[in-house]
């Protein structure tokens, strides 16, 4: 899974979209690859307004990158090569291949095996309308 | 200026929405002079002939595309027609330069002779220049229709014994004239031959439901995937959306219910390379893949805010594979699982349980999924079923914050599948819905009591057998 990718993730149970702190999720015994490919300037462009800059900072250090700039690159910066190739290696080319994404409010924990997230939530997490209640009973119990 | 595009003579109805979504994508001017379904030659007014080549460059219906000099019915027409279209001192821009006479004839047939009599016939241009026959500087077309024999045909399926809304064309017979002469310069040809590029056939990881090439790479046109944007699939499956779009430049990602589906027996089986990455290895287009990821649409992962620049989907139709959303199916018992004393769903190797899952529902929640994640302008293109005995008029499926920009159909015997292409409006503007479909699905908890799409095609139509009206009781309980 891309930087990328995590950046635009959030808990999939529908009791957390409401709650600041299950944004960004937080990698765990995450395993790191570095797979190079093709600096694509126009679209780092493109997508660098649409980021959450704050979750890339907090993702960022939670993975060991503390080199990430204070604010979001904007107006000039934004056509400074370096800048560009630095985000591209942090968005396109950092791989966590193995590893857990949890969620900061709810404590949910969700698998990365060979590159490949699992959203899938077992059917008590789903959507229901008891389900909130469950999930904060079972957020308090995980906590332990 | 106008220009003549010659269409391949198939999905006839995703042939204008394809030029003009290639319009719009370029901003070009578009203005359809002359278009008929059953023809493949098609007029159009565009600015100039650069913009003419670049709305052609990326087409995958049309295969080329000329500088129109002259239409008539007949050839004595044509001629008048160049003389009023075109001077003098515009054929001696081509006096010298090395050139060809190509006569194409469409549903008809001229010989050698006559081919030469009518190369022979447009001599009043006055080229000098050398003839060549391969890689000539102009390159001229008399391009001929001798059209389908439609009126028979119409005639045939208003009758009761017409079962399709597709007639048969025949040919005319041999020794008539033709109904329509275009006479043009070439221009430029199409990315038709990217097809054979993508053929399934030859692809790396495809499974049963993998969608052709052909339509793949024209739902990429109707969608602008173009370099620097971002797209998605919620339905991914073996990625043939992901790879059409990648051609075109656009990064890209998806996710499906079952990870089995992107993953493939390769990966699963003998831990080799993941189904859909080895496509775009296959295309050498590894950089324009992102990610797939397991997740659920009703409780997708991706947050709701605008990020993405288009959706383009084949949701399930709930024929061969089922519709499943997470979940357990109601009376089934629904608390945390334990086993030895760790939650089941923590356990390696757990998946998590389906229910079956309504079709109109599927739809409703795939739009509102695209009004939350466009950004102002995307597109979403998606792919929907329909029994053919539907109300077409009524039936296509609206959301208030995207427009409807096509529609076309895919016509199979007794069903079809339609093309729908949506732009997410700015905010503060609003598309009328009230034409909408509105069904909600049946209540049940049962695949063929929630899908009744699945349930038409299953069941024989009433309408092809006896002329009783259609009610919803002509289908057995289940």
């Amino acid at each position: 899974m891309k930087l990328l990718t995590a950046n635009f993730l959030t808990c999939a149970v529908k009791g957390c979209r409401a709650a600041a702190s299950s944004y960004p999720l937080h990698f765990k015994d995450a395993e790191l690859e570095l797979q190079e490919v093709d600096f694509q300037p126009e679209f780092i462009h493109n997508i660098i307004p649409r980021i959450d800059w704050e979750g890339l900072r907090v993702m960022a250090n939670e993975l060991g990158f503390p080199k990430i700039p204070d604010s979001k690159p904007e107006g000039d910066a934004l056509n400074d090569e370096q800048t560009m190739r630095d985000l591209h290696r942090l968005l396109l080319e950092t791989h966590v291949v193995e590893g857990r994404l949890c969620c900061g409010n709810c404590g949910h924990e969700y698998m990365i095996k060979e590159g490949i997230a699992n959203f899938l939530l077992p059917s008590h997490l789903g959507k229901t309308k008891n389900s909130i209640v469950e999930i904060q009973v079972y957020a308090d119990g995980f906590a332990l | 200026m106008e220009y003549l595009i010659r269409f391949a003579q198939v999905h006839e109805s995703f042939r204008q929405p394809e030029i003009q979504a290639l319009a719009d994508l370029a901003g070009i001017d578009l203005e359809f002079v002359y278009y008929d379904k059953y023809s493949p030659f098609c007029v159009i007014r565009v600015p100039d002939e650069a913009a003419a080549r670049t709305l052609i460059a990326r087409s995958i219906l049309a295969k080329d595309i000329f500088e129109l000099w002259g239409y008539g019915t007949n050839l004595d027409e044509v001629h008048a027609d160049v003389r009023r279209r075109t001077t003098e001192a515009r054929w001696a821009d081509f006096q010298t330069d090395s050139f060809r006479f190509t006569v194409d004839s469409f549903a008809g047939k001229r010989s050698n002779d006559k081919k030469r009599e009518i190369i022979q016939s447009f001599s009043f241009l006055g080229f000098q220049g050398p003839i060549r026959m391969k890689s000539p500087d102009q390159d001229f077309w008399v391009l001929e229709d001798y059209g389908w024999d439609v009126a028979a045909t119409d005639a045939a399926a208003a009758t009761p014994e017409g079962r399709s809304s597709t007639p048969i064309l025949r040919p005319v017979p041999e020794g008539q004239e033709p109904k329509r002469i275009w006479f043009g310069r070439w221009l430029a040809n199409s990315s038709r031959d990217v097809i054979n590029k993508y053929d399934l056939k030859k692809r790396r990881y495809i499974s049963t439901t993998s969608m052709d090439a052909e339509l793949t790479l024209i739902t990429a046109n109707m969608a602008h995937a173009a370099p620097g944007k971002l797209f998605y699939d919620p339905f991914v499956g073996t990625g043939s959306f992901l790879v059409a779009m990648g051609h075109f430049g656009a990064l890209n990602f998806g996710s499906d219910i079952d990870g089995r589906s992107f993953r493939g027996k390769e990966m699963i089986e003998r831990g080799g390379t993941m189904g859909v990455l080895a496509n775009f290895q296959q295309y050498e287009i590894v950089g324009q893949f992102l990610d797939v990821f397991s997740s659920d649409l009703t409780n997708t992962p991706l947050r709701a805010q605008p990020f993405l620049d288009g959706i383009v989907c084949d949701p399930p139709y709930g024929v061969r594979e089922g519709l499943r959303v997470l979940g357990r199916r109601e009376g089934l018992r629904n608390e945390e699982v334990i086993i030895d004393g760790v939650p089941a769903h923590l356990r390696p190797g757990y998946i998590a349980p389906k229910k079956p899952y309504g079709f109109e529902a599927m739809q409703n929640d795939i739009l509102d999924f695209a009004a939350r994640t466009l950004v102002i302008g995307g597109r979403m293109c998606m792919w929907m079923p329909t029994a053919n005995d539907e109300d077409l008029e009524l039936d296509t499926p609206m959301h208030p914050n995207l427009e409807v920009l096509s529609v076309s159909v895919q016509p199979f015997y007794n069903w079809s599948r339609r093309l729908i292409t949506y732009r997410r409006l700015p905010e503060g503007q609003v598309s009328d819905v009230s034409k909408g479909r509105s069904r909600l699905d049946s209540e049940g908890v049962y695949a063929d009591q929630l899908n009744s799409f699945r349930k038409k095609y299953f069941t024989k139509n009433p309408q092809y057998d006896n002329k009783e009206p259609r009610s919803g009781s002509a289908t057995p309980a289940p």
